[in-house]
């Protein structure tokens, strides 16, 4: 008589120490191989979008701060970005280098974060307290000319809150000097490792049809082999002005679109953002950064779609106007939301310790998938 | 030192409590100092300080931690098995405690002159996986029982290579007690088996390369048996929160970790009797040279405690610095790679032993 065998069902959080927020898995597994997974959102709701509808345009930008919150400068950059379409403003051009910095800045400080839990989720917790020293230095930065660390409400419709500190330039140009050896010390202690190449490499493979039918972007989909960056295709403030590559996984070590193509992607993108930042800041024009903030808010009926390419992915911001000081309506597409998708084709067949690996190569955060 | 401790008190049970208590005091302190050590390793490692504020560097956190595990409420979830989930954690503790008996800490401070010592410590340490499949299944928690499998596919695995490189080191000497083994890899380093052993000619050199694999093998397959990073996949923090012992608390927890950093320490002393001259001095001893006989087995003491602590900071580096294999992979370490090389390294020993 053959033996009755079942499945065993796991939930992998959303107290977990990796699913990197409130994120619940709901693994149905056979011994440790996967058969299937189901994420399970909504822990961490807060109804921004509801919220808008109920506030003026310039009181929104602080919860735009709290989807990405790893990324606060980019969410409150594609939200000015659409509200000033809607307007029709023009933007001092030191706001919008000081803009572009900004965002360079948080693009790696979110990169940094990203590759630290990746590493250890997978086992290398050394890592991941060097690259958080690192990210210390931009969040110094960040401290040093808005006064907040992590929320920022920086960017203003038509402006900045703050113009940066005299010593902005100066201290920027020292974090990249640092910061340079720092990504060849990362490279020889995790990237090229032997161990952290036998965990990520052909685990979690996206194809880079699968990836582009999901509606994946940023580094996920650039991992899968697609050069799609929304500050090449459709550039937005001054970024057509500035000379950078976009990386995308060649499958180096090992397939196209594995956990390694995808983290690697990261690295690359870190010295690329170093670049756009080197070219920018001897450049910033003397200038006022409120000069353009307009004083009452009122754009006329309308809509609008403004997207900016966060550490993520592609920020969207789609807002309705009916020609009141609040918006109507205010739809916020996600990357983390989309990317987190694919996870269920990503790990079918895999074992419990890729499940780990793979949800840190899409770097989801729970802010901004559950809004 | 059971004799001694016998001949002085004369009663049989009194002299074994006395010679149990020793090992036990190693163990219990080294667990504090060794948590302590973990700390200050990983922190300076990691461009941190670590404890800094209870004492010196922060040496009484430990200390201090304890005190407020023993004070902790003892909770059993309410699916588990009570009898098993209690007896796990003594059982585990038990296995790595038991080993302490047949390791000479010098020729005077050994508990038991056993004639199979290592083949003792290799039966006694299996005891470990036994509470811990208990305290997987006990619990009633999945990530208990995933641990718990792993952890006993693991260790029984990697028990493998740990005895043909422990055979290959029988051959050689002739003898399975750890004392004797000790013995002959007397008065300099030159003497110890990884660069031979105390013999001479050309087979000495001959066996070095040998040597040298088998001790890094060992090295390996007793890092996986003690659940140490790159192979810590059964407490694998990050997937299975805790492994076997996610459900404890208190000092039930308390004796895993006792048990851990026992067993650490334990096989660290295995390595350095078998490949590094267990006790014996690499320079000669000052109690030799100024006539002092009763220095000597102090010293030996020294030398012994240091080798130890030398390969568990090896042990502690390696875990600072490396990422976790994955089950699969971790097999694949032991069975395709491991025991060949131990295998091969066994033929080879035995060959040149016979030359």
């Amino acid at each position: 008589m053959a033996l009755k065998t079942e499945t065993m069902v796991l939930n992998m959080g959303p107290q977990h120490p990796s699913t990197h927020g409130v994120l619940r898995l709901e693994l149905e597994i056979e011994g440790e191989l996967i058969l299937s997974v189901k994420p399970h959102i909504g822990y961490l709701h807060r109804c921004f979008e509801k919220h808008a509808e109920a506030m003026t345009y310039p009181q929104v930008i602080p919860y735009t701060d709290r989807l990405d919150y790893l990324a606060a400068m980019g969410n409150n950059f594609g939200y000015v970005i659409a509200v000033e379409k809607l307007l029709g403003i023009q933007i001092p051009e030191r706001v919008e280098y000081i803009r572009v910095i900004m965002a360079e800045l948080q693009r790696i400080a979110s990169h940094l974060v990203a590759i630290a839990t990746n590493g250890a989720d997978i086992g290398a917790l050394t890592p991941f307290l060097y690259l958080f020293r690192d990210r210390e230095y931009i969040l110094t930065l960040f401290e040093m000319t808005c006064g907040a660390r992590m929320l920022y409400n920086y960017m203003w419709i038509g402006g900045l809150s703050h113009d940066i500190h005299p010593d902005f330039v100066r201290k920027t140009k020292e974090f990249i000097n640092h910061f340079r050896p720092t990504v060849t010390e990362l490279n020889n202690l995790l990237t090229f490792n032997k161990i952290f190449i036998e965990r990520t490499a052909n685990v979690g493979i996206l194809p880079l049809d699968t990836a582009i039918n999901f509606g994946a972007s940023g580094p996920v989909l650039r991992g899968s082999g697609l050069p799609f960056d929304v500050r090449r295709e459709d550039p937005y403030s001054i970024y057509n002005r500035f000379d950078f590559e976009i990386p995308t996984g060649k499958g180096l070590v090992g397939t196209v679109g594995d956990c390694w193509d995808r983290y690697y992607v990261r690295v690359l993108e870190m010295e690329q953002s170093v670049r756009i930042i080197e070219q920018a800041i001897d450049n910033i024009p003397e200038g006022d950064v409120q000069s353009a903030i307009p004083k009452r808010i009122k754009p006329p009926k309308g809509t609008v779609y403004a997207r900016v390419e966060n550490p993520r992915g592609e920020l969207g911001y789609f807002i309705i106007s009916d020609g009141n000081i609040n918006p109507f309506r205010v739809k916020v597409r996600a990357p983390s939301f989309v990317n987190l998708e694919v996870m269920g084709e990503l790990c079918k067949g895999h074992l419990v310790a890729d499940v780990i690996a793979i949800l840190g190569s899409l770097d989801i955060v729970l802010g901004e998938i559950d809004r | 030192m059971y004799q001694f401790l016998y001949n002085l008190i004369g009663n049989e049970l009194i002299a074994g409590l006395l010679v149990a208590v020793v090992p036990l005091t190693i163990i219990l302190v080294f667990a504090l100092f060794g948590i302590w050590l973990e700390r200050k390793v990983s922190a300076h490692m990691q461009d941190r300080l670590g404890p800094m504020r209870t004492g010196w560097h922060g040496w009484l956190q430990t200390v201090a931690d304890l005190m407020k595990m023993l004070q902790k409420e003892d909770i059993v979830a309410t699916g588990a098995d009570k009898t098993l989930y209690n007896i796990a954690p003594i059982l585990v503790f038990t296995g790595s405690f038991a080993a302490y008996a047949v390791i000479p800490f010098s020729s005077k401070l050994l508990g038991s002159e056993v004639e199979i010592g290592l083949f003792y410590v290799l039966a006694i340490s299996s005891l470990v996986v036994a509470g811990i499949l208990m305290a997987g299944w006990s619990a009633n928690n999945k990530y208990s029982l995933l641990g718990a499998m792993r952890a006993a596919a693991q260790i029984i695995s990697y028990e493998i290579p740990t005895a043909l490189i422990v055979l290959s080191m029988v051959m050689l000497t002739g003898t399975l007690s750890l004392d004797k083994i000790s013995q002959m890899q007397t008065s300099s380093f030159w003497n110890w088996n990884i660069f031979g052993g105390a013999i001479f000619g050309l087979s000495k050199f001959l066996l070095i390369p040998f040597m040298f694999v088998g001790a890094m093998i060992i090295f390996i397959s007793t890092l996986a048996e003690v659940n140490r990073v790159p192979f810590d996949i059964p407490e694998a923090e990050s997937e299975l929160v805790a492994g076997y012992f996610t459900e404890y608390c208190g000092m039930k927890w308390g004796m895993f970790m006792l048990a851990e950093y026992g067993n650490m320490f334990a096989v660290s002393a295995i390595v350095s009797i078998l490949f590094f001259g267990g006790y014996q001095s690499p320079i000669g001893y000052l109690g030799n040279s100024i006539g002092a006989q009763w220095l000597v087995p102090f010293e030996q003491g020294f030398w012994f405690i240091a080798k130890g602590l030398t390969l568990v900071f090896v042990q502690m580096w390696l875990r600072w610095t490396l990422p976790r294999l994955r089950v699969d992979q971790l097999m694949t370490v032991c069975w395709k790679y491991l025991i060949p090389y131990a295998f091969i390294n066994l033929i080879i020993i035995g060959i040149i032993s016979i030359l």
